[in-house]
């Protein structure tokens, strides 16, 4: 029997049809579960939002409270202007992270420009207005990321509606080392976030930072000890994103009122 | 072949403390060192290979008669990797954020010296049944040195167990100091050193032989 099996023809049967097999079992698990999968994705991106906007408590309908209290847009960060769809996606659908990984829907950041590290720019941002009970802003949630230490931390910053000072961030996705640079995502450290500003008075330069020995009262944020990089790559990500860039023509035309459907 | 109940409790449990695949067999070292900062993860990870090895244990052994000596360490990955692919796919439909944690090293059980080593010298040459009973014996194994080390990084290391704090923490303002190399993998094999020199003490037949 042992010889037959090392004929020719059964080899390549046998391996055919194993391969066959396991492909329909691997492709019917990833089709069949892909709509949980999604699901799952979308409600956990909702989850960081409110996280961000400090509105998630436990026990609370993630999904309900969503789509209640927050109104999502879609931003084209070159003509400043709010667009409908991006890449024929919608508010929902559309992923900037995954927009800023395709060349034609992304702009390519010079070296001197990418204080971040992060290669490319999304042409089309998500931005998260979250209004109180009588239609006012109260805080708008933006994206922002930038490299660490080991790779790149992506995060959500919410602020206040003057959008200068920093209600809170949320790096919900990180690679830093657990203990030292993971610190980012300790509250403690997050709380000092509060109620500081990004800007100076003339909103134009980012005076935010993040420094050893604090001195500017609105403006500093005390390093993570042990964490310099992860630090600095923080205190780059708030540099590049609020930066002439990216968000602040758009701060600025929010802030003014005259952010409207193109 | 008819394999008695004496030898099935063998294969079931023979790899707890015996036989074990980390401890005696050395195999399966590099995500033991990866996943145990957290008991969680860790427990997950635990799940996920002792399902992978049993049933690639118990297909392997299926069609064990009909598999060409020449490919069949390609025959095995293939069923080894398919199975891994739907494991990851079932965790990221149900358990969200583990499975964002846990991604990288689930597909790393392709490359777990257990399941491979044991589908290439136990299903290769039992029966179905005898092998899914390894495989799940195996994974008992692996999953005892897991969470002991799991326990161990996590506690001291965090102060917590299964993310519950049970320290309180002296940066939270507590009295406990964590000791933060544990954090780090390396940590991992202090510990598993550990737990081989306890095992060897009480079974000493376990001792390899001065060269």
């Amino acid at each position: 029997m042992a010889k037959k099996n090392e004929s020719l023809g059964k080899t390549l049967f046998v391996v055919i049809t194993l391969c066959l097999v396991c492909a329909i079992v691997v492709s019917g698990a990833a089709v069949g579960l892909k709509p949980l999968q999604q699901k799952n994705a979308a409600l956990d991106m909702q989850r960081n939002v409110l996280d961000a906007a400090g509105l998630l408590e436990p026990g609370v309908d993630v999904v309900e409270l969503f789509n209640e209290r927050v109104e999502t847009k879609l931003v084209n960060l070159n003509t400043l202007e709010i667009v409908e769809q991006a890449n024929g996606l919608g508010p929902i659908a559309y992923d900037p992270i995954a927009a800023a990984n395709k060349p034609e829907w992304s702009t390519t950041l010079e070296k001197s420009e990418d204080v971040a590290g992060i290669g490319t720019r999304e042409d089309v941002t998500k931005l998260y207005f979250i209004n109180d009970e009588d239609g006012n802003l109260q805080t708008l949630v933006v994206y922002v990321r930038g490299y660490g230490l080991w790779g790149t931390m992506y995060g959500l910053l919410a602020l206040e509606p003057d959008l200068n000072t920093v209600r809170t961030i949320n790096f919900y996705e990180h690679s830093e080392t657990p203990g030292l640079g993971g610190e980012i995502q300790n509250p403690r450290w997050v709380a000092q976030w509060e109620g500081k500003e990004i800007y100076g008075d003339e909103l134009e330069e980012v005076k935010l930072d993040i420094v050893k020995n604090p001195t500017q009262e609105n403006h500093d944020i005390d390093a993570l000890s042990g964490a310099t990089l992860t630090s600095n790559g923080v205190d780059n990500t708030i540099d590049f994103w609020f930066s002439e860039k990216a968000y602040r023509p758009l701060l600025e035309k929010i802030r003014k009122g005259e952010l409207s459907n193109g | 072949m008819a394999s008695t109940a004496k030898e099935m409790k063998e294969v079931l449990f023979g790899p707890i403390f015996a036989n074990n695949p980390i401890a005696l067999q050395i195999l399966g070292i590099c995500s033991a060192l990866a996943v145990t900062s957290k008991m969680e993860n860790s427990f997950v990870m635990c799940i996920a290979l002792t399902l992978v090895t049993a049933f690639s244990n118990l297909f392997i052994s299926l069609i064990r008669n009909h598999i060409p000596s020449s490919v069949r360490i390609i025959v095995q990955m293939t069923i080894i990797a398919s199975l891994v692919i739907v494991v990851d796919q079932v965790l990221r439909a149900y358990a969200y954020s583990i499975a964002k944690e846990l991604s990288v090293f689930v597909g790393l059980i392709i490359t777990n010296c257990i399941v491979m080593g044991r589908a290439e010298a136990f299903a290769m040459k039992s029966s179905p049944g005898l092998s899914f009973l390894d495989g799940i014996g195996n994974g008992l194994g692996y999953s005892v040195v897991l969470m002991t080390v799991a326990f161990i990084r996590e506690l001291f290391g965090s102060g917590s167990l299964f993310g519950y704090q049970v320290f309180s923490l002296a940066s939270e303002g507590g009295w406990y100091q964590p000791i933060g190399l544990l954090l780090f993998p390396p940590s991992a094999f202090f510990i598993i050193g550990g737990f081989i020199w306890v095992l060897r003490t009480f079974r000493p037949e376990q001792v390899e032989p001065q060269d």
